[in-house]
């Protein structure tokens, strides 16, 4: 295709800073309003002159709420989830992707079958079996159902299939145990895979708010979702101190994007470009 | 051999783990719930068996429909507002000439990283009346003569008035979510064959025919996948605007969804069964839409843009030898996941 002429660049180039823009305003004006004190929140639109700056609303999440505890609740629930799910779905999917035996298909159609359904169907059941295990408003609560994660076992058994055969019979003639080729020949080679499913796990995990909501009620098992959803309720118009905790919740999510984006881009869409 | 003894007991012993946290958390459940839908629950302690009450009182629940209406009008928004900008601008990145496309796609696809819970926080201050961002850029853009006219200006309470939110709520899904969809529909143009564009330019097809031969047919399956991805994700919206309207639904109930129906309704009174019914109800909703999506829009997608694709992927995943393509519907579940996987993983 030819390069279309300078004035249609310069359009194209327009409506993407435009969009850029669009995109990236909130964004600001979110780092902006943490600096800011109650009666600046709305009098300057983005950052007020230097010396009006405050770090007060942090101050205030570090000392006058257990936001600390919050954060480390839901790296600590998030962390464990993501862990577990990484290793179940790559063991699975190893399984499904390089042995034959008896019962895979019927296996594999009835986790395709449980893809399509919306999860919240499933959410009274599951509390009332969590009720009979005794594990409300407990960690392991939150963690234990969230551990079975059937999209991931597809993405694994997916990356798995294209790890060439010939990598398992040479460990195999070396006297490779089975539990060694997952460990020592499969993990490695699916690296990217492991990188884009764990943003993803994550994602999923540090946003999660009906579940924790629903067998979390006291206070120190609170995951950051539940606790923006109280501030919210307690600080009203207290703008800064939920924008502080608001920016402070979504960096752990950005540092892990900036350090596997490429890997999430090319695992989000090879479920979906592919034939 | 003792070898093969161990190659033959391995994948029983590998999917161990996962089988039985399967059977015990979603499909147990799965099956529970169908028997709970018919029963009225003290909470998790004790039930009532009620045959088919939970439907019945559903179905003649004005605020049901309401949030069915609500939701559906929220599907609609988003795949006629989102999924047209994000190819917009994902035929806009895809030029040639393009430089920083990288750091564009970047400042397109971050608001995604927000999460729902997370944007829907920072959008309902964003959204407030004088003085909050949108309000003070529909002032700075819009002439005072046009702001009379539509009503809107620095004045404007979205969150407060009732014909306002879902206009809302589709806003804030379109900036959190265009450049997520616009990712996908990138992704598909770059795998859509250059000699075709050259084939047509010689035509002396222009721009807008080279579009509605060429790339429309070419990226269809996946315009198929994202609008169906797009549209179940939208019957499970529950926490924009649980956050965005003060944990509740919003004046005369303009922001209520069904989930969170089945939230207010079944779990905030400790009953499971109902939540269940409301569960069911929804499944079979979005079961029964994307399946007419497949077949009216989806019917006639064919070998036409398929082959070409095989192509680009081939770089990425060899061909497989034994397997069977993987039917569509695994595909379509896969990026629904993806997207709303939240509420999956979590349960």
């Amino acid at each position: 295709m030819r390069s279309p002429g300078g004035a249609r660049q310069f359009g194209i180039y327009a409506a993407l800073l435009a969009a850029a823009a669009l995109a990236m305003t909130p964004l600001f004006w979110l780092v902006a309003s943490v600096f800011k004190n109650p009666e600046d929140f709305f009098h300057y639109l983005f950052f007020p002159p230097a010396n009006r700056l405050t770090l007060q609303n942090f101050v205030h999440l570090f000392t006058a709420e257990p936001f600390v505890r919050y954060m480390a609740n839901s790296l600590f629930v998030t962390g464990t989830v993501v862990l577990l799910q990484v290793f179940l779905s790559s063991l699975g999917g190893f399984a499904l992707a390089k042995y034959e035996f008896v019962g895979k298909r019927a296996v594999t159609l009835l986790m395709l079958a449980m893809l399509t359904l919306p999860s919240q169907m499933m959410i009274g059941p599951t509390y009332e079996l969590v009720y009979r295990m005794g594990l409300i408003d407990q960690y392991a609560g939150l963690i234990v159902p969230s551990m079975v994660n059937v999209f991931g076992i597809f993405l694994f058994r997916q990356a798995i299939s294209a790890v060439p055969d010939e990598l398992y019979d040479a460990g195999r003639i070396d006297g490779a145990s089975e539990l060694r080729l997952y460990w020592e020949v499969t993990l490695p080679v699916i690296r990217p895979m492991i990188g884009a499913f764990c943003l993803i796990s994550f994602m999923g995990q540090w946003n999660s708010f009906l579940w924790p909501q629903l067998i979390f009620s006291s206070q120190e098992h609170f995951t950051l979702p539940i606790a923006i959803n109280q501030m919210q309720g307690v600080y009203r118009t207290e703008y800064g101190r939920i924008m502080s905790a608001t920016l402070l919740s979504i960096l752990p999510v950005t540092a892990l994007f900036l350090l596997l984006q490429k890997e999430f881009i090319s695992g989000l869409t090879s479920g979906a470009v592919k034939g | 051999l003792k070898a093969s003894v161990g190659r033959r007991a391995a994948p029983y012993v590998f999917l161990l783990p996962f089988a039985l946290s399967f059977v015990v958390f979603t499909a147990y459940p799965l099956l529970r719930s169908l028997f709970l839908a018919f029963t009225i629950t003290n909470g998790p302690k004790s039930l009532v068996f009620v045959g088919l009450d939970n439907f019945k009182f559903m179905f003649s629940d004005p605020d049901f429909y309401r949030a069915v209406r609500n939701t559906t009008l929220f599907a609609l928004g988003s795949v006629f507002v989102q999924l047209p900008v994000s190819l917009a601008l994902a035929l806009l990145l895809n030029q040639a000439f393009l430089r920083f496309r990288n750091l564009l796609r970047f400042a397109f696809f971050s608001p995604y990283l927000l999460g729902q819970v997370f944007t829907a926080v920072l959008f309902a201050v964003v959204f407030a009346p004088q003085y909050g961002l949108l309000n003070r850029g529909i002032d700075w853009l819009l002439p005072r003569s046009l702001q009379d006219l539509t009503g809107l200006g620095l004045e404007t309470a979205w969150l407060a008035k009732p014909s306002l939110i879902m206009p809302a709520l589709v806003m804030t899904a379109l900036w959190m979510y265009a450049g997520f969809n616009m990712i996908y529909f990138l992704a598909a143009l770059q795998a859509v064959d250059r000699e075709l564009y050259d084939a047509a330019a010689v035509d002396g097809a222009n721009a807008w025919h080279r579009f509605l031969q060429v790339t429309l047919p070419g990226i269809k399956p996946v315009l198929m996948f994202v609008v169906i991805l797009c549209v179940i994700g939208s019957f499970q919206l529950f926490e924009l605007p649980w956050f965005m309207l003060n944990s509740g639904a919003g004046p005369e109930q303009a922001g209520l969804t069904v989930v969170m129906y089945l939230y207010v309704r079944g779990f905030v009174p400790g009953d499971l069964g109902y939540a269940s019914a409301v569960g069911w109800v929804l499944a079979l909703g979005v079961l029964g839409v994307s399946l007419l999506q497949l077949r009216f829009v989806g019917g006639r997608q064919g070998g036409q843009g398929a082959g070409r694709r095989r192509k680009a992927d081939a770089r990425r995943t060899p061909p497989r030898v034994s397997e069977s393509p993987e039917p569509s519907s695994e595909r379509v579940a896969k990026g629904w996941l993806l997207k709303h996987g939240k509420r999956v993983d979590v349960r």
